[in-house]
C-alpha cells in the first residue's frame, strides 16, 4: 500500500453530486498536481461522512477536520492554506463559525463504522477494515444454527419499524425442510424523511452482502433478492459493483470458501410504491404484479416468495449481522439498552443546525440526538415538535424530549420509533398543516385493496383540508380520530393501520391548536 | 427494440417490472405505448389486462407520452414544511403547466413523487436521474433556464 502524508476523504452521495462534486475532484486533482502534492496526497472518494454540511464535504486526515459546501472557488486557497502551510481554512470549516462541534462518534457506531472511512467501491478496502472476517468465521467454524443462536442472543430486532427479533425470524424459516429458500432485502426505503439505508448502502455495501449472506446460511437459502427503490441510482451503481466484485473473489456463487455452501445475490429495482416497504406486499411485487399485501398468516418465513419459505428483512436489520458474528453477541449487547440492544440509525431534519444522520445507542434522548449530533435548532429557532419514524410515526411535544428512543420506552408513550426519521419543526410552524401533509401522502399510498384503508385515507384527507382552511369543527376533529382508529382496527395491513399514530399524537399533544382553528 | 429488450430477460413474469423499466427509459418519451404493453404480454405469455394493472399502480411508469426532461417535485412532510409548494407554484408559472402535464414544446413534464430520501437538502426535486436540492425560487428558475438553453 502506498504511503500518502494526508488523505481527503470526499463525500460521495446524492447531495454531493447534486453539487457538482465530481468536477470538483477533478479540479481538486489538479490544484494538488500543480503544486506537485500529488504524490503525498490521496483523495479518496468515500460515502457519507457523518455529518450533513451543504453542498460537497470533505474530511481531512489525519487532522480529522471537516469541511462543508466547498467550492471549486476554493480549491487553490484550501490547498495553499491547509496542504502547503497547514493552516486549516477556518470559514469552510463544519461548526467552526458557530461555535459548534458536532460529535462524529466513530467509535460508537457499528453499520455505519466504516462509512466515510473507506472507498465502498473496492472490496479490497471493506476487507482490510475486517470485512468478511464474520463469514468466513461462519462458514469454517460455526454450524447454521450457531449463528442464529448468536444473534438471538444478541437480541437484534428488525430495524424496518416493526422490531420483530430477527434471531427468533429466522429460526422458524431455518427449522424447515423445504427444497428451496429465499432471502429477501428490504431497500424499498419509502418513509418520509428515511434515508438511513441508502447511506447504509453508499457507504459500505459489503458490510450488507455480508450481513444477507450470513442470513441466507444460517437459514439454509441458496438465492437471496435485493429490492431496492427505483431513485436510488448511486445505491443501485455500487451494489452491482460490490456485488460483481463479491462474485471475482468467490464470496457469492458456488461453494463459498470451499463450504458447500451456494448464493446468488440478485438486484431487483422498484418502481414507486410506499407500500412494497410492507413484506408481503414486497414480495408480490418480486413476483411482478402489483404491490398490494397478502393476508397474513402463513408469515412470508413460512410462506413468502413463490409460496417457498422467505425472509424479509430491512437494510440496517442485516448489516449489524456481520458485527455480531465477527466480535460476539456479547460484544453487541455493550451498545443500547438490555431490552432493546445495540445502535441505530436516524436521520435528523428540518429545523436542526446540521440536518443529516447520526448511529447512536438505543435509548439515547431525543434532546440528547438533536442537540449534540444536529448541533441543536437552528439559529434563531425554537423547538416546537418532532415527528419521529416519518410518515407513519408520532409527532412528539417538548415535554416529550426527554424520552429514550428505544422501541419499549416509545411504546409507553403510544409511540413508535419507526424508521428512525426524526423531523424537527420551530414554533411558527402549524401541526395542522404538518397533519394535512402526512394525510396527503397516505391518501395517495393507499394501496386501494380494502376498504377501510382506501376510503378512510380520503375522508382523513379530506376532513384535515376543510379544519386547515378554517372551516372545521371540533366535531371533525373527533371524526378524524374515530375513522383512524377504525382504520386501524379494520385495515388489511400496516399502512390502514398507521395513520392514528399521526392523527392521535397531532390531536392529543397540540389540542390548543385544533381548537383554534376550529373556533368560529 | 422493444423484442429486444425483452430477450436480455428470461420469460417471466417476475421480470415484468425490470422490462417496463428499460423499456420506458429507452423511450425517447419516457412512456410504455400500447404497443409496447402487446409485446411485453406475448413474450412473457401474461395478459395485458394485467401489465396495464401493474402499470398504473407504479408511479414512475407513464402510459403516456411525457417529456424530455421529468420534473419531479418531492410532496413528502420533510419538503412540504421547507416550501415544496412555493416550488410548486413556481413551476407552474416558469413552465406554464399543471401536475400531470407536458408542455407543448415537449420539453418537460410535471409531476409529484413521494419522498426521494434527499430530506437532508429539502426542498427537493429529481429531473430525470438528477437530483436537485435546498430549492429556492431563484435555483428552481436557474435550473429550468439552463435545461432550455441546453436543448
Amino acid at each position: 500500500m502506498k504511503f500518502y502524508r494526508s488523505h481527503i476523504l470526499v463525500s460521495i452521495n446524492e447531495t454531493s453530486l447534486a453539487a457538482g462534486v465530481q468536477e470538483f475532484i477533478t479540479a481538486l486533482r489538479n490544484e494538488l498536481a500543480k503544486n506537485d502534492l500529488a504524490e503525498e496526497i490521496n483523495i479518496l472518494e468515500t460515502g457519507p461522512l457523518g455529518f450533513f454540511g451543504r453542498g460537497i464535504c470533505l474530511t481531512v486526515y489525519p487532522e480529522n477536520i471537516n469541511y462543508e459546501g466547498v467550492k471549486i472557488e476554493d480549491i487553490p486557497e484550501l490547498v495553499q492554506e491547509h496542504f502547503l502551510k497547514g493552516r486549516p481554512v477556518k470559514r469552510l470549516m463544519v461548526g467552526v463559525t458557530e461555535k459548534f462541534s458536532p460529535k462524529f462518534n466513530y467509535e460508537n457506531r457499528i453499520v455505519l463504522r466504516n462509512s466515510g472511512i473507506i472507498d465502498p467501491e473496492n472490496i479490497d478496502d471493506y476487507i482490510g477494515a475486517g470485512g468478511y472476517v464474520a463469514l468466513e468465521k461462519a462458514l469454517t467454524n460455526m454450524q447454521p444454527n450457531d449463528i442464529i443462536a448468536e444473534v438471538k442472543k444478541s437480541g437484534l430486532k428488525g430495524r424496518g419499524g416493526a422490531a420483530f427479533p430477527a434471531g427468533l425470524k429466522w429460526s422458524f424459516t431455518s427449522a424447515l425442510d423445504v427444497p428451496q429458500k429465499y432471502v429477501v432485502v428490504n431497500a424499498d426505503e419509502g418513509e418520509p424523511g428515511t434515508f438511513k439505508d441508502r447511506l447504509i448502502m453508499e457507504g459500505d455495501p459489503h458490510q450488507l452482502l455480508e450481513g444477507i449472506i450470513l442470513c441466507a446460511r444460517a437459514v439454509g437459502a441458496s438465492k437471496a433478492y435485493i429490492y431496492i427503490r427505483g431513485e436510488y441510482k448511486l445505491c443501485i451503481a455500487r451494489l452491482e459493483k460490490a456485488i460483481k466484485q463479491a462474485y471475482d473473489y468467490g464470496i457469492l456463487g458456488k461453494n463459498i470458501f470451499d463450504s458447500g455452501f451456494d448464493l446468488d445475490i440478485e438486484l431487483k429495482i422498484g418502481a414507486g410504491a410506499y407500500v412494497c416497504g410492507e413484506e408481503t406486499a414486497l414480495i408480490e411485487s418480486l413476483e411482478g404484479n402489483r404491490g398490494t399485501p397478502r393476508w397474513k398468516p402463513p408469515f412470508p418465513g413460512v410462506e413468502g416468495l413463490w409460496k417457498a419459505p422467505t425472509i424479509v428483512n430491512n437494510v440496517e436489520t442485516l448489516a449489524n449481522v456481520p458485527f455480531i458474528i465477527a466480535k460476539g453477541a456479547d460484544e453487541f449487547l455493550q451498545y443500547g439498552t438490555p431490552d432493546c440492544p445495540g445502535t441505530k440509525v436516524y436521520t435528523i431534519l428540518g429545523d436542526v443546525a446540521y440536518p443529516g444522520l447520526c448511529e447512536v445507542d438505543m435509548g439515547t434522548t431525543l434532546r440528547t440526538i438533536i442537540n449534540d449530533y444536529a448541533g441543536g435548532m437552528k439559529k434563531g429557532f425554537r423547538f416546537k415538535a418532532a415527528l419521529v419514524g416519518g410518515a407513519a410515526g408520532v409527532i412528539l411535544p417538548d415535554r416529550l424530549l426527554d424520552v429514550k428512543m428505544d422501541f419499549t420506552s416509545l411504546n409507553q408513550y403510544s409511540a413508535v420509533l419507526g424508521s428512525g426519521a426524526i423531523l424537527v419543526l420551530n414554533e411558527h410552524q402549524s401541526i395542522v398543516d404538518l397533519l394535512w401533509s402526512i394525510l396527503r401522502f397516505f391518501r395517495h399510498e393507499s394501496c386501494g385493496k380494502c376498504s377501510p384503508c382506501k376510503n378512510g385515507t380520503q375522508q382523513l384527507y379530506q376532513l384535515i383540508s376543510k379544519i386547515r382552511k378554517g372551516n372545521g369543527t371540533m366535531e371533525d376533529v373527533n371524526l378524524m380520530l374515530l375513522i383512524a382508529e377504525t382504520m386501524q382496527q379494520t385495515s388489511f395491513c400496516a399502512l390502514g393501520q398507521s395513520p392514528i399514530m399521526a392523527v392521535r399524537s397531532a390531536i392529543e399533544n397540540f389540542t390548543d391548536e385544533f381548537i383554534e382553528i376550529t373556533k368560529k | 427494440m422493444i423484442k429486444e429488450i425483452c430477450q436480455k430477460y428470461a420469460p417471466r413474469k417476475d421480470n415484468l417490472i425490470q422490462i417496463l423499466h428499460e423499456i420506458q427509459d429507452q423511450d425517447p418519451q419516457h412512456y410504455i405505448s400500447p404497443e409496447a404493453v402487446d409485446t411485453v404480454a406475448e413474450y412473457l405469455d401474461i395478459p395485458v389486462n394485467h401489465i396495464y394493472g401493474v402499470l398504473t399502480f407504479y408511479t414512475m411508469y407513464s402510459t403516456k407520452p411525457r417529456g424530455k426532461n421529468i420534473i419531479r417535485l418531492c410532496e413528502s412532510p420533510p419538503c412540504y414544511i421547507k416550501g415544496s409548494d412555493n416550488m410548486l407554484r413556481k413551476l407552474k408559472v416558469l413552465l406554464g403547466i399543471n401536475i400531470g402535464e407536458t408542455t407543448k414544446d415537449g420539453l418537460f413534464t410535471l409531476e409529484f413523487t413521494s419522498c426521494l430520501g434527499v430530506c437532508g437538502n429539502a426542498p427537493v426535486m429529481m429531473i430525470n436521474d438528477d437530483v436537485y436540492g435546498d430549492l429556492t425560487e431563484e435555483k428552481v428558475e436557474e435550473i429550468i433556464e439552463r435545461i432550455r438553453g441546453r436543448r
